[in-house]
């Protein structure tokens, strides 16, 4: 019965870990290659949801949801990233924080406009609800259709990284700019691909997660936080970095929240413990995240200029 | 950007003069017209000035872009909060408590956050800032996400009642001044100048001889404490704690106030106070919807300006008087 | 009497590139030397080994007696190190005066004082306009830095060296882009100089160098192939190879 709930738990972990994954990975590359301060990137996993979901709403089909939430979310970024952002790129830090400030507020006011303030209802694909005994141990298939997507995602970067040319031009960039640029390559489109491709991510993160979440407008504010945090742990510009700080907040989230208050049971009076419990949980990641900077500042994997 | 100098002729004396006395007659005019609904408006007014006025050393002289100041301010609010709860309505005795513990909060959260540079440092800051907010959120004894009813408001012997909303105005005014006097005479002296330094070339500021981390965690300290002030004339003021004055959106207005007004001015985050305010109410009066306004209006005032109102004035001015940066 | 200076088999990698390869230099008190070699060499890489702005990977260096590879920059400087760089190091931002009073400021005890103003400082102003003067910036002490054009950019970068009160001086290219009449008063500034101070000069004007040192070390890829008086240098076989073997 224990062990039942300890393996819930952990592969909760490591489901969050994968969303956190989809979302800190397109955010590493942004920050650490663009040198980009992009807050609005959880506007686009907020889009991607709200897209996904009125699709499926309207065809019935998950796949043909995705198709558009990812899609679309996509060519709105684009498109943002045309008018407004590009001519950030070169800006102090501050303004770039401003500025997708301004936009995060406007994405949740337009949304919130369009479809109201109360929660979309998404559902589960029939093909993927129910669950699948993993001996002995029920687990939601849906979630771990999520870890599967989570997985895949990082091998496919993985591949797409250190195998392809693009890969190889990305990785360059993210250590010496001035040595690619001096290359040739035409550095706006490889920031324009970057940017949208890290969209894109973020989206299907939304588009996967809006069946087991509330679908509301703000909903990117909290999940970017959390993103944020991998990224500062795992270290800024690094996938690899990303994909392991990823499954440690995702674990470390999920485990403190589950035996936090027995924890302190065990040595608080229980009024106190199941108050205190909550309230250190959440913040357990933030504490997490101070000791590792303590020990090492640039991250776990930091990206040597 | 030099800070500003005092030339008695300028124009911008005169606007800065005028800025002040309106400010002081703020009571009478709302008197006036009847209702308290200015006064308050003002007062808040004053408020987000002192806590952006304290941002501003951190953020706009020496560079550093902090994302979770508004832990400071919600600090001094649920300080207030808590001790009236608890019967403690000595303000004296609340604003003690509030510059230490703000003192060692800033202190050891400084401390991690400056290891860290540039878009680092914004997400650490960021992150505390979150963390404290749940922290917030989490006291269900003291309101929890609803936040905290304050009861009875500090009382300041032998200062007036902060029942008194002209008094409470008039209190916060006075601390802005003062602040705001402490800022000028900060940027112009030692601390000042090393602090713009890191700002200017951390290299070379490095290669003079300063200690770096010692004077970046004594600037971080010293913007901590206005707002936390800020927070407690809050608490005052709304009779409330909440831990909405935690959250990253509330940092996120320090700085745009900050900008806004003209970073590295004394007078522009009082300047971007009053117009970021004003905008919020005048357009939230025409639209429920007013955030869809703002947000494309910070975006273009991130696009297009990086000196802020004040700051723009500044420059414009100091183009066509010939050059004199040593006259204090 | 002991070297100044004493470095030991520095190296410094940057991956696989071995960017310093085994330097080693005795400094004598008062002595100016230079350091040349062709573009590439690790020169200034040698000089932020020094300052502290760059960790060795291996190797010894000892100013004045005390062993200071693991000093950290400031502290270096605090010491008696001080560098004029290659690439202008300005405080933008506030004026030729203030940018010099800063470099004082650093040693003039701490900087928490927060109610004089610092322009009405003389123990700050006096010794700023002194260093000026010495480079013949004075009439420009209260212009915005960034008014100064490149020459006087680079005497200003040697009057807030000098404003360090230091004992041993880095000097990288300060006469970087210089005209012709610039580069002359520069030279005649840095004779005055040279029995004041230590001097490491990193320059690759010839004549200078030739004129102002009393020995220059030749480095070629981060290797140190000769260290001799100028006449030796000129008539050094290695070295003609190495400047003129290159494209």
């Amino acid at each position: 019965m224990l062990w039942s709930l300890f393996f819930s738990q952990l592969f909760n972990g490591v489901q969050l870990g994968m969303l956190l994954f989809l979302l800190a990975s397109g955010l590493t590359l942004v920050f650490g290659i663009m040198n980009f301060v992009n807050l609005s990137h959880g506007s686009f996993y907020m889009l991607g949801a709200y897209f996904a979901a009125a699709t499926l709403a309207y065809t019935g089909s998950f796949l043909v949801a995705g198709v558009v939430g990812i899609g679309g979310t996509m060519v709105l970024a684009l498109a943002v990233e045309r008018l407004a952002l590009r001519r950030l790129y070169a800006r102090d830090h501050l303004i770039q924080v401003l500025a997708t400030l301004g936009l995060i507020m406007f994405f949740n006011e337009a949304v919130r406009m369009i479809w109201g303030s109360q929660p979309l209802f998404t559902a589960q694909p029939a093909w993927a609800s129910g669950s699948i005994s993993l001996g002995g141990l029920n687990y939601p298939t849906y979630r771990l259709l999520i870890i599967g997507a989570g997985i895949a995602v990082a091998l496919g970067s993985y591949l797409l990284i250190h195998r392809t040319r693009i890969g190889m031009l990305v990785r360059a960039s993210s250590t010496h700019p001035e040595v690619v640029a001096a290359l040739g390559v035409n550095a706006r489109q490889l920031n324009t691909l970057l940017f949208s491709v890290g969209a894109g991510l973020a989206a299907l993160a939304g588009w996967l997660v809006g069946p087991i979440v509330s679908v509301q407008s703000g909903m990117g504010d909290t999940v970017l936080i959390l993103a944020l945090v991998v990224i500062v742990i795992g270290g800024i510009g690094s996938i690899r970095g990303a994909f392991f700080a990823s499954l440690m907040v995702g674990l470390v989230d999920t485990f403190g929240r589950a035996y936090m208050p027995q924890l302190l049971r065990g040595f608080l009076e229980r009024t106190v413990a199941d108050a205190a419990g909550p309230a250190l949980a959440s913040m357990l990641i933030y504490l997490f995240m101070a000791v590792v900077l303590a020990l090492k500042p640039g991250g776990l994997f930091p990206v040597k200029r | 950007m030099f800070p500003e100098t005092f030339h008695w002729r300028s124009p911008r004396i005169w606007l800065v003069l005028l800025l002040l006395a309106g400010l002081l007659l703020m009571p009478v005019a709302s008197a006036a017209l009847g209702t308290s609904f200015y006064l308050s408006f003002a007062t808040r007014v004053v408020i987000y000035a002192i806590a952006a006025t304290g941002l501003n050393l951190l953020l706009g002289y020496g560079g550093l872009v902090s994302m979770g100041h508004s832990l400071f301010v919600g600090l001094g609010a649920y300080v207030v909060g808590i001790s009236s709860f608890h019967g403690l309505t000595n303000g004296w005795v609340q604003l003690a408590i509030t510059m230490g513990l703000t003192t060692v909060v800033a202190t050891l959260t400084g401390l991690v956050s400056l290891r860290t540079r540039g878009i680092g440092f914004i997400m650490i800051t960021l992150a505390f800032g979150q963390m404290f907010y749940f922290l917030a959120v989490s006291l269900k004894q003291y309101g929890g996400d609803d936040g905290l009813q304050v009861e009875q408001r500090s009382v300041f012997e032998p200062l007036p009642s902060l029942d008194n909303k002209v008094a409470l105005y008039y209190i916060a005014l006075g601390v802005l001044v003062l602040l705001m006097y402490a800022v000028w005479r900060t940027v112009h002296g030692r601390l000042g100048y090393v602090l713009r330094g890191f700002h200017a070339n951390e290299r070379r500021m490095l290669a003079a001889g300063f200690p770096q981390l010692r004077y970046q965690i004594v600037a971080y300290v010293a913007s901590a404490l206005p707002c936390a002030v800020a927070g407690m004339l809050l608490a005052n003021l709304t009779s409330f704690a909440s831990p909405s004055y935690l959250s990253w959106q509330a940092s996120g207005d320090l700085i745009l106030i900050a900008v806004l007004g003209g970073m590295g001015t004394v007078i522009g985050p009082l300047i971007g106070s009053i117009v970021l305010l004003v905008l919020e109410e005048t357009v939230s009066k025409m639209t429920e919807h007013w955030m869809i306004v703002l947000g494309p209006v910070i975006l273009l005032v991130a696009l297009l300006s990086s000196q802020g109102l004040w700051g723009a004035l500044l420059q414009r001015t100091r183009a066509r008087a010939p050059s004199g940066g040593d006259r204090s | 009497m002991s070297a100044l200076l004493s470095v030991n088999g520095l190296v410094k990698r940057f991956g696989g590139l071995t960017a310093t390869d085994h330097f080693n230099l005795e400094l004598p008190r008062g002595e100016l030397h230079a350091l040349i070699g062709p573009n590439g060499a690790g020169k200034t890489t040698v000089m932020s080994q020094l300052t502290g702005e760059l960790r060795s990977d291996a190797g010894q260096i000892v100013f004045d007696g005390q062993v200071i590879g693991g000093w950290p920059a400031p502290r270096r400087a605090l010491s008696g190190i001080a560098r004029s760089y290659q690439i202008t190091q300005l405080l933008k931002g506030f004026s030729v005066l203030e940018n010099v009073m800063m470099m004082v400021q650093a040693r003039l005890g701490h900087s928490f004082r927060m109610w004089k103003p610092v322009l009405r400082e003389d123990a700050l102003t006096r010794p700023a306009h002194e260093a000026l003067a010495r480079v013949g910036l004075a009439d420009r002490a209260h212009d915005d830095v960034m008014a100064l054009a490149h020459g006087e950019h680079r005497q200003l970068e040697l009057a807030m060296a000098l404003a360090m009160q230091p004992r041993l001086l880095l000097l990288d290219e300060p006469l970087a882009g210089m005209s012709q009449a610039e580069s002359a008063t520069m030279i005649e500034l840095l004779q005055q100089l040279k029995r004041q101070y230590t001097i490491l000069l990193v320059e690759h004007d010839m004549q200078a160098v030739f004129s102002l040192a009393d020995r220059i070390t030749v480095l070629v890829y981060g290797k140190p192939i000769a260290c001799a008086a100028p006449d030796a240098i000129q008539s050094d076989p290695a070295v003609q190879r190495a400047y003129l073997g290159e494209a």
